[in-house]
């Protein structure tokens, strides 16, 4: 058997969990969005500004070597989350959408041609599609789409149909913010590389609730956000293999990424640094350290059976809601459920489950091309955590039919 | 001569003043929503689609003798009865009332949440855009 959570101790670990919303108490079923922080992750962040401030790398006193010390051990903390080979392949960014944009102004600059292609996803975040139409626009490049069936599966044989020498770049969600679905990223990398093409696995929202072995998994490179994993806003991770990140042109000039400078010419610093330009979140960073120690504590197996548990319950319950349906019904899907309901906008139900003191995010998700494909204005999107609990469910059903009620 | 827009706006006040919780105000509200004046849909164009808005809203606005007439429309029943408390202040009034007006009334109310800009239902484009045609019709 597996040891189950003792979820009253999780949630005091949360302060923000603890407070009336419009007069009841708060359910936070936004954690697709963000997540919410540990006790933990805030104190390290207030030391920090207490007790260690200083800049990194840079200076020889003792608080500048105290913070660089606490700043570099995040990146090995990382480099063992991800079973990364090196420290030197995780980079740090301002989040996902930062990582991808990278990638796509270093590696899409110097590898996609005239002619070329990228493919990304219909299940697809705007930060994992803009960016690489804006690097495809300037070099003339072409994007295609791996379709979607109507339960919110890639299909894959199509996505075999597309690849071809011409395909540069893969890049896909592990899983879709909108609808949950887990993408079968091995089969999706393996098939990419049998033609020559490099692929970049958006992790957003795969960290918090999947295990994830960079090197296992063959990943090319690996992006997510660290506030949607416990830590802070602000900083984000990418993950290259060596070969690609050595081999790609530097991003942003500045401080931090040269080695030396002169007017007749500057030299870059080496991996991670390189993509490091100027001074770095270090105060989130070090208090992600926190949120990955705080995270790892908690036995996976026991984290992963309660948020199944939760999805569970939660779809069994709703799909006794009269004219409500599930969009994204995929068999593996992680703690999200996306719904529609028969004639009610999904902005009027988000506005008085906030009455309620229930969060719950309502639109199109940042993913309008899905919304297109399924033809929805958009969706109501519960989102669960860990610290999330069956009673805030029965709550949230309960609320949710009194909301119909309302708007009946 | 028709009500002022203070007028309307204290009429308002006095009906919401009424409810004790928000749930019997939410209740009027979407029940405001329901009883707005239909939109032609004629006036349901791409044009006639105010930005910003997680939900669709129309706005059509024309002038009839020396006053501006408005008609609007949402997929969104909340934000329908916001437009349809807008239309019952704004409507029929002279681009110079319009353009004078100080909506106090929806903080009064305990609606002022809905003018939030995170809100992104895109009522503050609407007054704005109803503000615009009164400019543009003065
Ligand atoms: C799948 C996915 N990709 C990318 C992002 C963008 O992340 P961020 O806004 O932290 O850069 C998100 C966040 O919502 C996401 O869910």
């Amino acid at each position: 058997m597996t040891e189950t959570l003792n979820i009253d101790q999780i949630r005091a670990d949360f302060p923000v969990l603890h407070q009336q919303v419009n007069k009841a108490p708060l359910i936070y079923f936004d954690n697709a969005a963000t997540t919410q922080k540990p006790k933990a992750v805030i104190d390290a962040l207030s030391a920090y500004y207490e007790q260690d401030n200083a800049n990194i790398h840079r200076g020889i006193h003792t608080l500048a070597e105290r913070a660089t010390t606490a700043y570099e051990l995040t990146r090995k903390k990382l480099a063992a989350f991800l079973n990364a080979p090196s420290t030197d392949q995780i980079i740090f960014t301002s989040g996902t959408t930062a990582g991808i944009n990278l990638v796509a102004q270093t590696f899409g600059r110097a590898n996609v041609g005239k002619g070329d292609q990228i493919i990304v996803s219909n299940l697809e975040h705007h930060s994992n599609i803009v960016p690489w139409q804006m690097i495809a626009e300037e070099k003339g490049a072409e994007i295609k789409v791996i379709p979607v069936s109507d339960a919110g599966v890639l299909d894959i044989e199509a996505y075999k149909a597309l690849l071809n020498p011409k395909v540069k770049l893969v890049a896909v969600n592990h899983v879709s913010n909108a609808i949950g679905t887990i993408n079968p990223i091995v089969e999706i990398i393996s098939l990419a590389h049998e033609v020559g093409a490099k692929v970049l696995i958006d992790g957003a929202q795969s960290v918090a609730h999947l295990a994830v072995d960079v090197q296992a998994l063959d990943m090319d490179f690996f992006v997510f956000s660290a506030h949607k994993l416990f830590g802070p806003t602000g900083v984000g991770v990418l993950y290259g293999k060596r070969d690609l990140l050595e081999s790609m042109p530097p991003y942003q000039g500045g401080g931090e990424m040269i080695k030396e400078v002169s007017f007749s010419g500057t030299t870059y610093n080496e991996l991670p640094y390189k993509f490091e330009a100027g001074t770095p979140n270090i105060a989130d960073v070090i208090a992600f350290g926190a949120a990955l120690d705080y995270v790892q504590a908690i036995p996976s197996e026991a984290l992963a059976a309660q948020e199944e548990a939760l999805l569970a319950y939660a779809t069994q319950k709703l799909q006794l809601i009269p004219g409500l349906r599930i969009v994204g019904t995929a068999p593996e899907k992680i703690a999200v459920i996306s719904f529609v309901i028969d004639g009610v906008h999904p902005q009027d139900i988000g506005v008085l489950l906030d009455k309620f003191g229930i969060a719950i995010r309502t639109g199109h998700h940042c993913a309008q091309p899905l919304m297109q494909r399924y033809e929805l204005v958009g969706t109501c999107r519960a989102s669960f955590a860990f610290y999330n609990t069956f009673e805030e469910i029965d709550r949230f059903v309960l609320c949710l039919e009194k909301t119909l009620q309302m708007l009946g | 001569m028709g009500k002022s827009i203070n007028e309307i706006q204290e009429e308002l006040i006095e009906e919401f003043g009424l409810f004790e919780d928000w749930a019997d105000k939410y209740e009027y509200l979407i029940d405001l929503g329901k009883k707005l004046a239909p939109m032609s849909d004629a006036f349901k164009t791409e044009e006639n689609v105010i930005k910003g808005c997680q939900s669709r809203v129309w706005l059509h606005a024309e002038k009839q003798g020396d006053l501006v007439v408005f008609q609007a429309d949402s997929e969104a029943i909340i934000v329908k009865g916001m437009i349809s408390m807008l239309i019952r202040v704004l409507s029929n009034h002279t681009p110079a009332e319009i353009l004078a007006a100080d909506l106090y009334f929806i903080e009064q109310i305990g609606m002022s949440q809905h003018l939030a800009q995170t809100r992104s239902n895109g009522l503050v484009s609407m007054v704005k855009q109803m503000q615009h045609y009164a400019l543009a019709f003065s």
